[in-house]
């Protein structure tokens, strides 16, 4: 079985985070880069259903600057098969439309059976490039899964939503987001790392999968303006010295807050 | 056969199981009456669209379109995408709108990569300049606002709920209903689907005008308790932080933060939550933001406008009863 995982480098949230005025790209030197914690556990659900299928060949797909090799590596040491990196200063900037469907052509190039997804990335707003890379595939897609079952023909799952709780499931081959209700990616170990160095890693360019990222015949959403808000500042700070609750009962009536 | 007007938007309206719309259908419609004339769609099943319909109209659409694809209860966000092409095709509007729920976002995933239409997600208002329709967008928890446009055609615009607080007056609809050919695209298919039941009568959470929120120094699912307990009194929604969420205390659809819900209440109150950064970037744009938390150096306390430095466990109870007290 064919899986892709898709991960993708992100400015580490842990980090302030900076968006340049004049681009509106986010400032990558600023924020220590880090494998989205989200597509880790993406990785992770592949290892972990690995075991129970018939030849698993896991390969992680990720369009990200060339600057992200050393990052995406750590996937390879978590355990993942082989690595797609879609590098292109043309698509510095992309927006989804585009990064969907170079997502596309290499999901396809590559082949899959499954493929895996965060349901929401954790730089700047997102969550529908699954859904994008399923119509664009042709395939079902099962979002926002807390659990997963996987058959040698069909993906079943839980999806949570604000209406309620489903079980859903689909014909492979599948599109499927998860959400961080999974476990944590394993750490790799040295083994991990060393097996690493042989695995395949593919570079890859627009151009290599037929894009065009300068058509003009196709709409793409473009960044008018940008600003930034004034950072926050701290208040009124007391140490309890037995009557805080009091205290701030006051504050919140004299403020109209309660 | 209606000719909808020039400056028409587009609204996929969610309706909730029983067939009413859905809690976004207002702030939607709002949005959409704010740049143009708001048509709405709804897709559903069989019973009750008539109802919806006129639902619908009084939150503001000036137009309803029904559609009723067989499949829409059997499988996922195709049938409805399907709907959207349709009336995207009758209709030809400036701008698509859709709530950025899990549903929503699959519909406008899907439905932008089918049509090709620009996409923007997560805006918190729209607006409209000489060239068209633009999306305002919160980003870095607040931190940075940025518009988006498309560079031709209609976008297709996610909105977080909650976000837009004007409100369409209430019209008489014109109502027809819509032929939904199949696009035949494979789809997952739902086996069984269990409604969320609303077991308390406290506000929502997304778009609540105060915020209760607790973290990991409840310490466990019973001491959680005293979360809500503040929540009553002052009338405020229950959030939590993710690690609250993780340890099981309180249901998914809780999370602040990051990856869980952005609220912008006038009132937040943080209890034993640490205020980690990826917390803050759900709520620091509350306007007044109250914390609890025994250790001094906390990072929520950067920026709260009252702080207290304490046990939660002493100053929660103290603060209920002080409340409870002067309000009789
Ligand atoms: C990609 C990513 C996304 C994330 N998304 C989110 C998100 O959406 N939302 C979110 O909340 N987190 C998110 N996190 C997790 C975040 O980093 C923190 O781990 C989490 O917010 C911590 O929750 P907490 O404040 O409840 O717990 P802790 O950080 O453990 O803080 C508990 C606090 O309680 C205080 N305390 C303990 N006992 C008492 C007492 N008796 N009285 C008073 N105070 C007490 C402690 O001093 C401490 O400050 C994300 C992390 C990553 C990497
Ligand atoms: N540039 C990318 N490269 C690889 N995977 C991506 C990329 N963008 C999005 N994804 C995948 O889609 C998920 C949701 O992303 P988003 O729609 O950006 O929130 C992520 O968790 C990834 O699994």
């Amino acid at each position: 079985m064919k899986i892709v995982v898709l991960m993708k480098e992100v400015p580490d949230t842990y980090g302030e985070r900076k968006l340049n005025l004049e681009t509106g790209l986010a400032e990558r030197s600023d924020s220590e880069a880090v494998l989205d914690e989200i597509g880790e556990r993406a990785l992770e659900l592949a290892l972990s259903l690995a075991g129970s299928l018939d030849s698993p060949e896991i390969t992680v797909v990720s369009m990200t600057p060339e600057s992200a090799t050393t990052t995406l590596r750590k996937a390879l040491a978590m355990g993942a098969d082989k690595l797609v990196h879609i590098a292109d200063e043309k698509l510095v900037g992309a927006d989804l439309g585009l990064t969907a469907e170079v997502l596309a052509a290499a999901i396809r190039r590559t082949g899959f059976d499954l493929v895996i997804a965060g349901n929401l990335s954790t730089d700047g707003q997102g969550g529908v490039i699954p859904a994008m890379l399923a119509e664009l595939l042709g395939v079902p897609h099962a979002s926002s899964l807390t659990s997963v079952e996987v058959s040698a023909e069909r993906v079943h799952g839980t999806r949570e939503t604000d209406g309620g709780i489903m079980e859903v499931a689909a014909a492979l081959p599948a599109v499927i987001s998860i959400t961080e209700r999974f476990p944590a990616g394993r750490f790799p170990n040295f083994k991990g790392i060393m097996a690493a160095k042989k695995k395949p890693v593919e570079k890859l360019t627009a151009a290599d999968l037929e894009v065009d990222p300068e058509a003009l015949d196709v709409p793409r959403s473009i960044m008018l303006a940008v600003s930034e808000r004034p950072a926050r500042s701290a208040g009124m700070k007391i140490v309890d010295e037995g009557d805080a609750g009091e205290k701030l009962a006051e504050f919140l009536i004299q403020n109209r807050l309660a | 056969m209606t000719t909808f007007p020039e400056d028409s938007i587009l609204v996929l309206l969610e309706t909730t199981p029983s067939g009413t719309p859905a809690r976004s259908a207002a702030g939607l419609l709002g949005a959409a009456a704010e740049v143009g004339t708001p048509v709405a769609l709804i897709v559903a099943g069989p019973d009750g669209a008539a109802d919806t319909a006129a639902a619908a109209g009084d939150l503001g659409a000036a137009y309803v379109l029904t559609a009723q694809p067989e499949s829409v209860s059997s499988l996922l966000a195709v049938p409805t995408v399907d709907a959207l092409a349709a009336a995207a095709g009758l209709v030809r509007p400036d701008a698509i709108l859709i709530s950025n729920s899990v549903d929503g976002r699959d519909a406008a995933g899907r439905f932008a990569a089918r049509t090709r239409f620009a996409l923007a997600v997560d805006a918190v208002g729209v607006g409209r300049d000489p060239e068209g329709i633009v999306a305002h967008h919160s980003v870095y928890g607040g931190a940075y606002s940025v518009d988006c446009a498309p560079t031709f055609g209609a976008p297709v615009i996610t909105l977080r709920e909650g976000a837009v607080d004007s409100r369409a007056e209430a019209r008489t609809p014109q109502i027809e209903s819509l032929d939904v050919p199949s696009s035949g695209i494979a789809a997952a298919s739902i086996e069984s689907f269990e409604a969320r039941t609303v077991t308390s009568t406290r506000p929502e959470l997304r778009g609540a005008v105060k915020v209760v929120a607790g973290g990991r120094g409840l310490t466990s699912q019973e001491q959680f308790a005293l979360v809500d307990q503040l929540a009553d009194v002052l009338g405020a929604a229950v959030g939590a932080s993710r690690a609250a969420v993780d340890a099981g205390w309180v249901p998914n659809n809780y999370q602040i933060g990051q990856t869980g819900i952005s609220v912008s209440p006038q009132l937040y109150v943080a209890i034993g939550v640490s205020g980690a950064i990826q917390h803050r970037a759900g709520m620091q744009t509350a306007k007044t933001i109250v914390a609890i938390n025994k250790d001094p150096d906390a990072p929520i306390f950067e920026i709260a406008d009252f702080g207290v430095v304490g046990d939660l466990f002493q100053v929660v109870p103290q603060l209920i009863n002080s409340l409870s007290a002067r309000k009789e």
